[in-house]
């Protein structure tokens, strides 16, 4: 029967990405409650080095696999190395943080081995011996509780969302052995081959260190639209910033976008207009210290994080804000 | 090129979403739908090889083929050739179920290239595409910006995180999930909605395609998010909104 949690934990060159730590984190709170043991999988390039740190998580094991095969990240590849190790190991669960390369490979590793994967989820809850899953539906608006329909026979993959369990949670001072997975990749099909990684935009705009941000999203309609945000961010003295569809439609220069795939930000103002809060959006800004939401519809994500909130249409409230703020700043 | 186009209809994004009394769904009855995002984006850059390369893109689409029509004659008059409709009432909740109908609808077809938007606006597993590329015995790649074809090969900008990109290239046929924005989605001309009524349009059903209907998930429940934070929600006209929300931020949360 099949046992155990295995954790694939994402690393890049050496270091161990917070995505990763996370899902350990996970990995030890439901296998406390499960009772089952936890093994890590580390794998690329110094795959050795990050499985040394992660180590130092209390758990029981860590593989690391490093081979040629495995410099550059492929879905052949990643996915191959993985399956030679599940067959060996037998894991009840596979988790995974749910980055841009988990989702990549993991439908596909899952697939291969006949079984479904639970991608995406915020958190989980335990009932009758088992674990139920919660996902998030329509961009957020809705939550749902899934589980497997097949437990027990494993393994049942499960990607977590970046911030779904806190790595301050994580329980570390724990001397795990690390040991070569013994992967043999020599017989993989590796059929992507990677030619070349760049940053999309050269000496793009460092909205990192602002302290006030004014951020529109889709909610703006049209690009004609944009000033009226334009003069709120300058009655700030804010930095403008953007939802992603902003940037995809060409309204908005693409390093102005906040985001998974757009900059990561902490001011101590971030003002979101327009802008529906989906998780994509919100990993980008919820390091902000205060956060004021502007939209129309008063179940938007977004008030789900927001300390002040003004549900309306920003075509009013934003003029509307740009002259109060004009008036206590004096 | 034979192009498959993978096309997903969603509840429309301003939807006021109502989770039916047994909480297992939405109700359908007053909700509008419209193509899901990325695949909008899908069909954009199916339509571009097509013009480039010659071939045919063929939509498939699953689900209630009443509903269907619309989302399907708005490909066609685009320029899209024909469709395939599975047609099934019931929403499908589970990706691996989804993927191994598609596969088995796609499989016949012998295409060049199978494309998928990344993820759907309502369940958002965002695995379709890559579990269809297994299924298929197809190579993949996610989150696709950019796609050139060279003599059997694709050569492919992806999506990284943080604003990074990278090429890779792979062989075709292949599966690729298309991110939004790839290129700016063009509108149907009047010639092109005449010319969609005659496209032709296949109809099959679940049954038809001889996969088991193994649920691997369950959903039990949906239910609208409890808050993590106390949020103030300012009350009044647009004016005096704005007038106690700038006091809040510069007394309050001495943030300006
Ligand atoms: C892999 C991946 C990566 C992604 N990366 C990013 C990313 O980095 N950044 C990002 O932002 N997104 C990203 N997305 C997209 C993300 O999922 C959402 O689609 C996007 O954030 C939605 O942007 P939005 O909130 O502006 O638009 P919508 O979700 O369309 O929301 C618009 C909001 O405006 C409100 N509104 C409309 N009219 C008015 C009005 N008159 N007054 C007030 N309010 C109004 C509506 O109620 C709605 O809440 C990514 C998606 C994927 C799958």
């Amino acid at each position: 029967m099949a046992s155990g949690i295995l954790t694939i934990v994402e690393q890049n060159d050496g270091k161990v990405s917070r995505i990763g730590w996370e899902a350990l984190a996970a990995a030890q709170e439901i296998g406390a409650v499960l009772n089952q043991p936890i093994s890590a999988l580390v794998l690329g390039k110094n795959a050795q080095a990050a499985g040394k740190a992660v180590a130092e998580a209390k758990i029981q094991q860590v593989w690391f696999a490093e081979n040629s095969e495995l410099l550059n990240y492929t879905p052949d590849g990643f996915s191959a190395a993985t399956k030679q190790i599940i067959e060996k190991a037998q894991p009840q669960y596979v988790f995974a943080g749910h980055s841009y390369q988990a989702r990549d490979y993991m439908p596909k590793l899952a697939t291969a081995l006949g079984r479904v994967f639970m991608s995406d989820c915020i958190g989980y809850r335990f009932e009758d011996g088992g674990v139920v899953f919660i996902r998030q539906m329509f961009q957020g608006k809705i939550n749902a509780d899934f589980s497997f329909t097949d437990q027990k026979s494993g393994p049942n993959f499960v990607s977590f969302q970046a911030g779904a369990v806190s790595s301050d949670k994580l329980a570390k001072g724990g001397s795990a052995a690390v040991a070569d997975a013994g992967v043999n990749l020599s017989g993989a099909s590796i059929r992507t081959k990677v030619l070349e990684i760049f940053e999309g935009v050269k000496g793009k705009v460092d909205l990192t260190k602002a302290e006030v941000i004014v951020s529109v999203g889709r909610g703006i309609k049209e690009k004609d639209k944009l000033p009226i945000v334009e003069e709120l961010a300058k009655a700030l003295g804010a930095e403008i910033a953007a939802s992603r569809p902003v940037c995809d439609d060409g309204w908005l220069p693409m390093d102005r976008q906040i985001g998974s795939s757009g900059q990561t930000v902490a001011p101590k103002l971030y003002v979101a207009v327009g802008i529906s809060g989906a998780i994509q959006h919100i990993v980008g800004m919820k390091g902000s210290r205060v956060v004021v939401a502007i939209n129309k519809d008063e179940r938007a994500p977004i008030f789900d994080l927001a300390d002040y909130g003004v549900v309306g249409d920003l075509f009013e409230v934003v003029p509307a804000l740009t002259a109060a703020i004009q008036e206590v700043k004096g | 090129m034979k192009i498959i186009l993978c096309l997903k209809q969603v509840p429309l994004k301003d939807s006021q979403l109502k989770i039916t009394a047994d909480g297992i769904w939405v109700d359908e009855k007053n909700l509008n739908f419209e193509i899901n995002e990325s695949d909008h984006y899908a069909l954009e850059a199916g339509l571009r090889l097509k013009e480039k390369h010659g071939g045919e893109v063929i939509v498939i689409s699953m689900g209630p083929a009443a509903r269907l029509k619309q989302a399907i004659s708005q490909a066609l008059a685009k320029g899209a050739d024909r469709a395939l409709v599975i047609n099934h009432e019931q929403p499908i909740l589970d990706p691996l179920l989804s993927a191994n109908l598609l596969a088995a609808a796609i499989k016949p077809e012998n295409p060049d290239l199978v494309l998928t938007g990344l993820q759907s606006d309502d369940l958002g597993f965002g695995q379709t595409g890559v579990v269809l590329a297994e299924l298929l015995g197809m190579p993949h790649a996610t989150l696709v910006m950019e796609i050139q074809s060279l003599d059997g090969r694709l050569k492919i900008k992806r999506e990284l995180e943080s604003g990074w990109f990278q090429y890779i290239e792979l062989p075709s046929p292949a599966v690729l999930t298309v991110q939004s924005g790839y290129a700016p989605i063009r509108y149907a001309t009047i010639k092109g909605i005449m010319e969609a009524k005659k496209k032709p349009l296949k109809e099959m059903n679940v049954a038809d395609l001889g996969v088991p209907m193994r649920q691997s998930v369950k959903m039990s429940k949906m239910y609208v998010p409890v808050k993590s934070k106390q949020t103030q929600i300012l009350q009044g006209d647009a004016k005096s909104v704005a007038k106690q929300l700038a006091e809040k931020l510069k007394n309050e949360a001495k943030v300006i």
